[in-house]
């Protein structure tokens, strides 16, 4: 299968591969897939006072594809608020990454693993969105 | 260190033909192009010469006399040819079959094909090994049973079945033996005799010859094998197989024969000595992984080996630059694992993550020491990257782990 040269950019040199401390209040951890389906992703965020996402990190079990998307997602959401990264969609990551459609599903993973970190860090904080 | 790349080690799926065999066939495209069923000038005759020499050549690899030897297009006709043929021909006789889970699709959809006639297939189960058990097949014999098609290695983990000990339960049950011996034929002895094989079906592109030609060995005595033939037409190969001869194919694929059988020994040597070393190597550096299938009834150039917590398809594009196979159908939409791999018991997961590495007579140590050490390093880097190796190193059971699958 041919990958488009942003894919094996990604997965040739991933972007913030690592781990924060689950147990970290300022951290939101998002565990998404299972290891049957061939795809698990890990995705962290370490949120400010401010709600502004500060750093991400990723950890995936996945093809080139779902690393790639995971990685790209680290990227698009550091910076931005939990809102905005909310508003991030999978279809952001197909544009930039140029998948083809039997790979939509590793940003739709990346999608909601952004959606589970935000949703843990929230939970953890007693915040209802 | 200097490789050329891509490394090719997937011998398994076919071989380069070997210069030696290229040069024998070219004249028969250009000078000797007759046709060897073309009895009544020079040009037939010089073709039909060169095919009883291959011939000749093609049987004493096997331990067989040359009019043993019917040739078709490669192992899969062969497969078809044999199966098919018996059934038809001992439709009388019986209706009954036996083979196993991890054959080639040549034998397994050939013998659905069959039960979809009215005929009864019974598919052996192996064990972890990758190995049937002959109580099993004993069990399985009925008085409707007229073949038994058991393959002598498999062509993804390279295991051996017991095919001495299965020709002699044919013998004494009077039930005709067929085997797939595709995988072994020219890579170790392969004695028709001495296993007491009635049919066998094998091609050239395996062992260092042309594609497009294999044939099948049909014995003549003790018991004399009738087939029903599958192709019909000019009576060609004493009927079995109708079709002007591939005389080409055929000169290529006699070269090949012979070159193995001088060859053969030093060959399988010279591989298992490659192989064991990466096979050392890798179960040395790399925690959590597993050969597949018997390491002590095996072909010697081919390993087949999972690593737990990499994905599949991602470890096949961090070692674009090996031409090998993996345990999955990846680059299909469809992820499918292995059957053969699901047969021994290996999971999912480990099939999706498993490679066969096929060394052949052109594979160079460097080559196999750069592909190793590759292996090694693109384990490491995914492994960095993978949340189950993550988990794995914190004592988390995965299979514990509530996932949610998509």
């Amino acid at each position: 299968m041919p990958y488009s040269d942003k894919v094996l950019d990604h997965y040739n040199n991933p972007r913030n591969v690592g781990s924060f401390d689950k147990s970290d209040t300022t951290v939101g951890t998002g565990i998404v897939g299972a290891p049957e389906c061939g795809d698990v992703m890990k995705l962290q965020l370490k949120i400010n006072a401010d709600g502004v996402i500060e750093d991400a990190v990723f950890k995936t079990f996945g093809c080139g594809s779902a690393i790639a998307s995971s990685s790209l997602a680290t990227e698009l959401v550091k910076g931005k608020t939990l809102e905005e990264a909310l508003k991030l969609q999978n279809t952001d990551i197909v544009e930039e990454l140029a998948l083809p459609p039997v790979k939509i599903h590793c940003s739709v993973l990346a999608e909601d693993a952004i959606k589970a970190a935000i949703a843990d860090y929230r939970q953890k904080n007693g915040i209802t969105a | 260190m200097s490789v050329t790349l891509p490394i090719y080690l997937d011998n398994n799926a076919t071989t380069r033909t070997d210069p030696r065999v290229v040069d024998v066939i070219i004249p028969f495209f250009s000078n000797a192009y007759g046709n060897a069923a073309s009895k009544s000038h020079p040009f037939g005759w010089a073709a039909e010469e060169a095919v009883d020499k291959a011939r000749a050549q093609v049987a004493s690899l096997i331990g067989a006399d040359p009019r043993e030897i019917v040739f078709t297009s490669g192992a899969t006709e062969s497969n078809n040819l044999a199966i098919k043929g018996i059934a038809e021909m001992y439709a009388e006789k019986g209706d009954h079959i036996i083979t196993v889970v991890t054959e080639h699709k040549a034998v397994l959809d050939t013998c659905m094909h069959l039960e979809s006639t009215g005929k009864s297939v019974t598919y052996l189960e192996v064990d972890d090994n990758g190995l049937i058990n002959l109580d099993d097949l004993k069990a399985a014999i009925t008085d409707k049973t007229i073949l038994i098609s058991v393959m002598a290695a498999n062509n993804e983990i390279g295991v051996l079945q017991p095919i001495a000990e299965i020709g002699a339960i044919c013998k004494e049950r009077g039930i005709i033996f067929h085997t797939d011996a595709t995988q072994i034929v020219g890579k170790i002895p392969f004695d028709v005799e001495a296993l007491g094989i009635d049919l066998a079906s094998f091609t050239a592109h395996k062992m260092y010859g042309p594609k497009g030609i294999g044939a099948l060995y049909v014995r003549r005595r003790s018991p004399r094998v009738r087939l029903s033939a599958q192709i019909d037409g000019g009576g060609h190969e004493r009927g079995f197989r109708s079709g002007t001869l591939n005389v080409t194919g055929i000169v290529g694929f006699g070269e090949a024969a012979a070159l193995c059988q001088a060859e053969m020994a030093s060959d399988a040597a010279r591989l298992q000595v490659l192989r064991d070393a990466m096979e050392a190597r890798l179960l040395d550096q790399i925690p959590e992984c597993q050969v597949n299938g018997s390491r002590e009834h095996r072909l010697p150039g081919l390993l087949n080996i999972s690593f737990g917590f990499v994905e599949g398809e991602s470890l096949l594009m961090g070692l674009c630059d090996v031409a090998l196979s993996s345990g999955s159908a990846c680059t299909s939409a469809s992820l499918e694992p292995s059957y053969v791999l699901k047969a021994l018991g290996v999971g999912d997961e480990l099939a999706h993550s498993s490679l066969r590495f096929g060394l052949g007579r052109f594979t160079k140590p460097e080559e196999v020491e750069w592909v190793t050490e590759k292996v090694i390093a693109e384990v490491a880097r995914l492994r960095e990257m993978s949340p189950l190796w993550e988990l794995h190193l914190e004592g988390v059971d995965l299979s514990t782990v509530q996932w949610q699958p998509h």
